[in-house]
């Protein structure tokens, strides 16, 4: 007999006990909660996402669309960034503003050579503004989980009010599961010292969150 | 579950040592006291949390009871992406997958195997790092506690904080010490300021992940419909492991596993704030499948492998009482908030799970043949302030007061799958005496009666502690004072109280 076949049948003499017209999942969960936390209005959402963004060391800046290249420019000047990695599909104008050296993430990348890179400038698909996150899904503006890992100064575009929702739940609904997803709630950080929280591990130890007023998503936009 | 702590000495001895050590109680009284604050704050800013519990409860209830079903859900949608299911009924079984393999992954016979590792339990469990040096790969571990724990050659103490039992001081201590022996050395003159450590550890560690083949990893929880892993993390760490090797193996208990995608929305919102306090943790990785699956995006490693854990799961879901157990999340909340484990600390519970979840979780899946196992039920005073801050409603005290009875009295259960009867434990005679003597009195009304009354006259002259086997338990305990008239005879008199006057 396989492990297989010997797990399955021990599950299945465990649950002897379980009747056979149990209710089915849509009626065995209660989903008495909320999809978000208090009632705001779309401005008060963005400014929650600001806070929230903040209070975990992630270092926030609104502009209006046009402003964009020149605050990114500025931004990688002041971290004294020689280089930027560049998602295959991040719009064009992003970057035109700066002299910093623009890399290219292609397949044939490898690690190392993205560890001598200093900054790296995405989207993102979604923010959620109750708990603070951005959520990475590979889509073009984003690129490989990679890139926004290796390098230690990552900028994350968020287009708001477009992209950002309240709570949790309502982020899920926007997300397709079978993408490479990555959350992001701040810079690295760590409470394994004595339980108290330090930023800077392994990832990207500064986390600059741009958001952007009145940008259409590009990805939904004709 | 392993062999790793055989040989432990029961809990109340384990214990003793413990508290003997300021050292140690200091340290866990700072952490455990640091989060518990923390914790409650960051739960009391969702106005819904009853029902969010209650949600989750309902969820991994669910899936239990047809987790045959969601088994094989998991492998059709996992295979679907590209990945590959293999199944292990114990923690050797799941050994051998591995290391056979990382072997497979690592190319010519000749390399010098290494993988890197996320911080897993399962993999703690089945002493994954110990089987795998045996076979000559070594296995780094990269979460910053388990560094610790492993540079110190130690064993972790707590469930989200394994190195919790050292403070700062000891922590440099050890990194300057034996970093240089795993790799990069800890740089000259590194202080105990916690930001320097996590400057060392990243040092430290870059190497390793920038020429990682293999990682390895377990999981938060398993998507049952779309095939899709979750790795909650706050380091980073865990996002290297995942994304950078080629080949990717994830050790999961079959107990993590949810049915829909939808279910996801309680549990991200629950864990952050149970286990570190925090509104949502640093990252959180989901994958599905390989680079080359439905939506991979050409995205992580090539080859990805599902090794789907029993190793006493079965058995535990086959109890009634006990199954509730399995719905754990692992959060650690309850460790934080218990008086015992504040005390005692986690190694005496000698096992990778330590606290209140462990005192249920251990017994399960292990059996209470081992002294150890057979006095973790007793290792708690049954305060319920576990139950309370439990993210998913388990009722440890009603699982520990049922694991108290299967110790005393024996009985049916399941190991490794069979039907046995277990003998009463040996040193509990006088509680099986007394529980025999109620059993006896409870069932007769007019000795109940005649011993009630009999109780009461001779008050003035009773002890004000136990002799013999219960003056243990009179030590720090006062013998309940009997009144001057049985209850039911007040009642009688009194008419149920209507007449109290006369």
């Amino acid at each position: 007999m396989s492990s297989r076949e010997r797990i399955l049948g021990r599950v299945r003499r465990a649950l002897a006990d379980v009747p056979a017209d149990e209710a089915p999942y849509e009626r065995a969960v209660a989903r008495d909660y909320t999809r978000e936390h208090g009632r705001r209005g779309v401005a008060a959402t963005v400014e929650l996402l600001a806070e929230n963004l903040a209070d975990y060391r992630a270092l926030v800046h609104r502009c209006a669309e046009g402003e964009l290249p020149g605050l990114i420019a500025r931004l990688l000047t002041a971290h004294g960034s020689g280089s930027v990695v560049v998602p295959p599909g991040l719009p064009a104008g992003w970057l035109t503003g700066t002299g910093a050296r623009l890399v290219q993430d292609d397949a044939a990348s490898t690690a190392p050579e993205l560890d001598r890179v200093d900054s790296v400038v995405t989207g993102c698909a979604v923010a959620v503004a109750e708990t603070g996150t951005i959520v990475l899904d590979g889509s073009p503006d984003q690129g490989r989980r990679r890139i926004t890992l290796i390098p230690d100064h990552h900028i994350c575009v968020v287009r708001v009010p477009d992209q950002v929702v309240g709570g949790v739940p309502q982020a899920l609904g926007r997300l397709d599961p079978t993408r490479p997803l990555t959350w992001i709630s701040g810079p690295s950080a760590t409470s394994d010292i004595e339980l108290d929280r330090v930023e800077g591990v392994h990832g990207p130890r500064t986390l600059e969150v741009v958001l952007v007023d009145g940008a259409p998503d590009a990805r939904t936009a004709p | 579950m392993s062999g790793t702590y055989l040989g432990m000495p029961a809990f109340p001895q384990a214990a003793r040592e413990a508290v003997g050590n300021s050292t140690l109680r200091g340290n866990l009284r700072h952490a455990t006291h640091t989060i518990r604050d923390k914790r409650a704050r960051a739960v009391a800013e969702l106005d819904d949390w009853a029902a969010l519990r209650e949600a989750g409860k309902q969820i991994k209830d669910h899936t239990l009871r047809h987790l045959d079903r969601y088994l094989v859900q998991v492998e059709e949608s996992v295979t679907a992406a590209g990945g590959t299911v293999h199944w292990a009924a114990d923690a050797d079984e799941a050994n051998e997958i591995v290391s056979r393999l990382v072997r497979e992954a690592g190319g010519g016979d000749t390399d010098e195997h290494e993988v890197v590792k996320v911080k897993s339990m399962a993999t703690q469990e089945i002493a994954l790092n110990e089987a795998l040096e045996a076979q000559g790969i070594h296995a780094y571990e990269t979460d910053l506690a388990e560094l610790i724990v492993q540079l110190g050659r130690d064993r972790p103490s707590h469930i989200l904080v394994p190195a919790i039992h050292r403070n700062r001081g000891e922590i440099r201590d050890i990194f300057r010490s034996e970093m240089g022996e795993w790799g990069r050395p800890a740089p000259e003159g590194l202080t105990d300021t916690p930001a320097e450590l996590a400057e060392a550890t990243r040092l430290h560690l870059r190497e390793k992940f920038l020429r990682a083949r293999v990682g390895i990893s377990g999981a938060n929880f398993v998507v049952a419909e779309t095939g899709t892993l979750v790795v909650v993390e706050s380091e980073g760490n865990g996002r290297m492991c995942l994304t950078l090797p080629e080949t990717l193996i994830s050790v999961v208990g079959i107990e993590k596993i949810v049915p829909k995608w939808q279910d996801l929305e309680v549990f991200l919102q629950t864990l952050p704030r149970s286990s570190t306090a925090e509104r949502m943790n640093p990252y959180t990785s989901m994958w599905t499948g390989t680079r080359n699956g439905r939506a991979g995006e050409g995205d992580g490693p090539r080859t990805f492998h599902l090794v789907l854990l029993d190793n006493g799961r079965t058995d535990t879901l086959a109890d009634e009482v006990g199954r509730q157990a399995l719905r754990c999340i692992r959060c650690s909340a309850c460790l934080n908030v218990c008086p015992v484990y504040e005390r005692a600390g986690g190694h005496a519970y000698g096992s990778v799970y330590p606290g209140p979840i462990g005192a249920i979780l251990s017994p399960q899946l292990r059996g209470t043949g081992s002294e150890i196992d057979a006095s973790l039920p007793y290792a708690s005073s049954l305060c319920g302030a576990c139950y309370e801050v439990c993210p998913v409603a388990i009722d440890i005290p009603e699982v520990l007061v049922h694991l108290r009875e299967r110790v005393v009295q024996g009985g049916p259960t399941v190991r490794h799958g069979n039907r046995v009867v277990l003998k009463p434990a040996k040193g509990h005679a006088a509680e099986r005496a007394a529980m025999r003597a109620a059993q006896w009195a409870f069932t007769r009304p007019g000795a109940l009666r005649a011993g009630q009354r009999l109780a009461s006259r001779t008050r003035r002259l009773h002890p004000r502690t136990l002799p013999g086997p219960g003056r243990a338990w009179t030590g720090s305990r006062d013998l309940p004072a009997v009144p001057a008239e049985p209850f039911r005879d007040w009642w009688q008199r009194t008419h149920g109280g209507r007449d109290e006057a006369k």
